[in-house]
């Protein structure tokens, strides 16, 4: 445990006010909170074996750690802990499996009709559930077919004076292709050559799931690409939050790397939508925004939160005439990346989204608005409301065309 | 739900608050009700969610206070270091009349003129001025038949021992008080060990609800009031103490928990539902750790992020992060008091050869009147009462002169000081 995380196990008080704002405590006696697993039960895994299993129930949101007044990394103890605890025990099949997106990314998109004919087969969901432990009604994604890579490689991003590193994530890359087209169009638009260098996973599922080792050399792999433009003084942007918030701060926190790579790359690393937000606090962004006439209730997902950078996608559609945005006031989806997947915490995600999908059908919107790729798959499996990055409506404001 | 408003292009904030308890959100929440452009900034959340939902304005001044109006300018005279000499009483009613306006979901009911005098989690009677409707009739002061409910299951509360201290409470009036206690064993499922807000979602749940009904019903004899651990619901508080009140055919109120404070998250859920409806920017988890000055004013103030260091700019600024218990003030092994977040200066700390402590634990200590002090515009001075900074604004339990637990004033000062900041910020912006 690195010495800020264990330092800030004694600063706790007991005070409960990270188990009165845990969704997933609230949603099944299986989690008994965030201060029982975490800072409590920590005094007994320094003699070296886990208590209980409990901790495994924890997602990994790290509202604990947000809401805590005292400073405790609860969440970052609480990861530790669940990586003690599958070390012990050896991680199942099915989590080191879903914790390797790039991976299931380069099986799925060569095959990718067969592969969301599977996926969308109820009765293979079902098998998948028995043999897996996926649970069959979980929200998979799609497989797009078309890497973003791909597209990006083709690309020829206009010779400007500023230039801005973008990374993407496997959810952009494998899934989502058209979110990475428009966030590099979207930065073209505001004056900057954009790089997308070779990039693979960063880790975070791996992390999530305990597998550190693992989680490390994908860090290391992946800071290793992005390190050479950092030290030219290239800012990096990324558009989804986690792995955003992976690089800046969970690798060198809870992993524990503090390569050289790893800490360049981090101190250059922006979430997109601070980034914009940034940009036009220094006057520097285009607001050529055409009117958009849409109501769109906005979810900042947990690591969006996690940030402690606010909630800049508001301030950007803030921007946007007609664009109506409603903050929305549930903290949590349930997705928490692959935890909403497994079998026996699908009925715990849903019970957790609850309280988000009333207020996203109660709103009368148009469509979400949500900086995470999960979350929004959640959003839509759950609210049955179609779900864009905050990206898609700048880019449809600024009238780069169409969406897909 | 909040409908963003659109804000001025590149624009800073009109005032950044710095603390997130009772303090902070009053003074946000009445200036962006007042249209300012306002972000609340928090290491974490505060006290709300462990402190009662009472409003104590003046509780005990040589002995518990019956009307808190009648009590205070001899009390301000008495203690002319105190807040509550600046704060007069026109406001304190100004600010008592807002959060119950604010607060009207909860029907806080109450004033300045006299307090109720309703059992604390271990039985003592406690005064205070406003309470939310559903601890009225917890009111000793006419005395009555008491019937306090157990729940079992449930962590830290004691029926017998509330039921027990409360018989024989000092308080106001000559009217008898009985007690008693009615224990209950509600279904848990598997849980064995429930916290106040785990009972407070069960109370949501009408079969739940229904268990509770059926299995008290028969232990009440008419005329008796009875009085519930604070965990009658969270959103739907109103509405399952009303139907526990019909069913039953008695007054039922709630005793204050040890934390969780259930009513206490009730008042937080309210306030910051209505700052982001009025499009305040709440960011909870992000520590302000320095500032940006220039010729006596405070530009901004620099938060820690999981990245690099943000920094807020504004109009004006409101420091209310709370006293010794919340790092809002620390005290260094060397004896040494400082306020860590704008390093202002602090007031009422004991010399270097007078103690810091009493002897015993319900002592007067000296150091717990330490703190900021402020001019009437609620502006934090220097040790000659000269601003430190034109537009930065103190309120909450950082001010210097109170001893809240002693005196039962806690969330009374804080409201009525984050009421009076954002006053004087508007007042100023005039």
């Amino acid at each position: 445990m690195t010495e800020l995380v264990r330092e800030s196990l004694d600063h706790c008080v007991k005070c409960t006010i990270c188990e009165s704002f845990c969704p997933y405590s609230a949603a099944t006696p299986l989690f008994p909170g965030p201060k029982y697993v975490g800072p409590q039960a920590e005094r007994f895994r320094r003699t070296g074996v886990s208590p209980d299993t409990s901790v495994d129930y924890c997602s990994g949101c790290g509202i604990c750690t947000n809401v805590c007044p005292q400073g405790v990394k609860i969440a970052e103890i609480n990861s530790q802990a669940r990586a003690q605890l599958w070390q012990e025990r050896g991680i199942p099949l099915r989590n080191q499996l879903i914790a390797r997106p790039s991976v299931l990314g380069r099986l799925g998109t060569p095959v990718a009709p067969l592969a969301n004919w599977t996926l969308r087969n109820r009765a293979l969901r079902y098998l998948g559930e028995r043999l897996v432990g996926i649970h069959r009604h979980a929200a998979v994604p799609r497989f797009a077919g078309r890497t973003f890579q791909r597209w990006a490689r083709k690309h020829v991003s206009p010779a400007a004076e500023r230039t801005i590193v973008y990374f993407h994530n496997c959810g952009t890359n494998y899934y989502e292709p058209a979110v990475g087209r428009m966030t590099v169009e979207v930065l073209e638009h505001n004056g900057f050559h954009v790089v997308v260098p070779p990039q693979d996973c960063c880790g975070l599922p791996l992390q999530s799931n305990g597998n550190f080792p693992a989680a490390r050399a994908y860090v290391r792999r992946l800071a290793a690409n992005l390190a050479p433009y950092a030290r030219d003084g290239c800012a990096i942007v990324a558009n989804s939050t986690s792995c955003g918030l992976m690089l800046k701060r969970e690798a060198r926190e809870i992993l524990e790397v503090e390569d050289d790579d790893v800490v360049v790359v981090s101190d250059a690393m922006y979430d997109l939508c601070e980034f914009l937000l940034l940009l036009h606090e220094r006057g520097e962004l285009r607001t050529d925004f055409k009117p958009l006439e849409l109501t769109v209730p906005y979810h900042a997902p947990c690591q969006q939160q996690g940030h402690g950078i606010g909630k800049p996608a508001l301030d950007l559609f803030a921007l946007i005439p007609g664009l109506r945005a409603i903050e929305l006031d549930a903290d949590c989806c349930g997705i928490a990346g692959t935890y909403g997947l497994k079998k026996e915490k699908y009925e715990i995600s849903m019970t957790v989204g609850e309280r988000l999908f009333g207020e996203l059908r109660e709103s009368n919107g148009d469509l979400a608005a949500c900086d995470s790729e999960t979350c929004r798959w959640q959003i839509e499996h759950g609210a049955d409301m179609h779900a864009v990055h905050p990206i898609e409506l700048l880019h449809r404001a600024y009238g780069l065309g169409a969406a897909a | 739900m909040t409908d963003v408003r659109a804000r001025p292009a590149g624009a800073s904030y009109d005032t950044v608050v710095i603390g997130a308890g009772l303090a902070g959100l009053t003074a946000a929440l009445r200036l962006a009700e007042a249209g300012q452009r306002v972000a609340v900034l928090a290491k974490g959340v505060g006290a709300t969610h462990l402190a009662p939902p009472t409003i104590d304005v003046l509780g005990y001044a040589n002995g518990p206070v019956g009307s808190p109006a009648q009590a205070l300018p001899e009390f301000a005279a008495a203690n002319p270091q105190h807040p509550y000499r600046q704060l007069s009483t026109e406001l304190l009613r100004g600010s008592l009349d807002w959060f119950k306006t604010r607060l009207s979901d909860q029907g806080y009911r109450g004033g300045l003129e006299e307090n109720f005098f309703v059992p604390t989690a271990v039985g003592a009677a406690k005064p205070t001025a406003l309470l939310p409707e559903t601890m009225a009739a917890g009111d000793l002061r006419q005395g009555g038949r008491f019937v306090f409910v157990g729940l079992r299951g449930l962590k830290d509360f004691f029926p017998a021992y509330l039921a027990d201290n409360v018989a024989r409470a000092e308080r106001p009036g000559e009217a008898p008080v009985t007690t008693r206690v009615v224990e209950l064993a509600p279904p848990l499922g598997q849980a064995v060990d429930v916290s106040s807000l785990g009972f407070a979602r069960r109370f949501e749940q009408a079969d739940f609800r229904e268990s509770v009904l059926t299995e008290l019903d028969r232990n009440l004899v008419p005329g008796e009031i009875v009085g519930f651990p604070a965990v009658l619901g969270i959103g739907g508080a109103g509405e399952v103490w009303r139907e526990l009140e019909a069913r039953l055919g008695h007054p039922v109120f709630e005793v204050p928990t040890l934390p969780p404070s259930v009513p206490g998250i009730r008042v937080y859920e309210t306030m910051t539902a209505a700052l982001r409806r009025q499009g305040a920017r709440l960011v909870i988890g992000s520590t302000v750790a320095g500032a940006e000055r220039s010729n006596g004013r405070l530009e901004g103030v620099v938060a820690h992020t999981a990245g690099r260091p943000l920094t807020y700019r504004a109009g004006s600024f409101v420091l209310a992060t709370g006293g010794f218990a919340s790092a809002g003030l620390e005290l260094d092994s060397t004896g040494k008091v400082r306020e860590p977040v704008l390093d202002l200066p602090v007031a009422g700390v004991p010399g270097a050869n007078e103690p810091l402590f009493g002897a015993g634990y319900f002592d007067e200590h000296a150091l717990s009147r330490a703190g900021v002090a402020v001019d009437e515009s609620r502006r934090p001075v220097d040790g000659e009462g000269a601003p430190v900074y034109e537009n930065l604004h103190a309120a909450g339990a950082t001010l210097a002169g109170a001893v809240p637990w002693r005196e039962g004033s806690g969330n009374g000062l804080s409201l009525a000081s984050g009421y009076a900041a954002a006053s004087a910020i508007l007042e100023a912006s005039e």
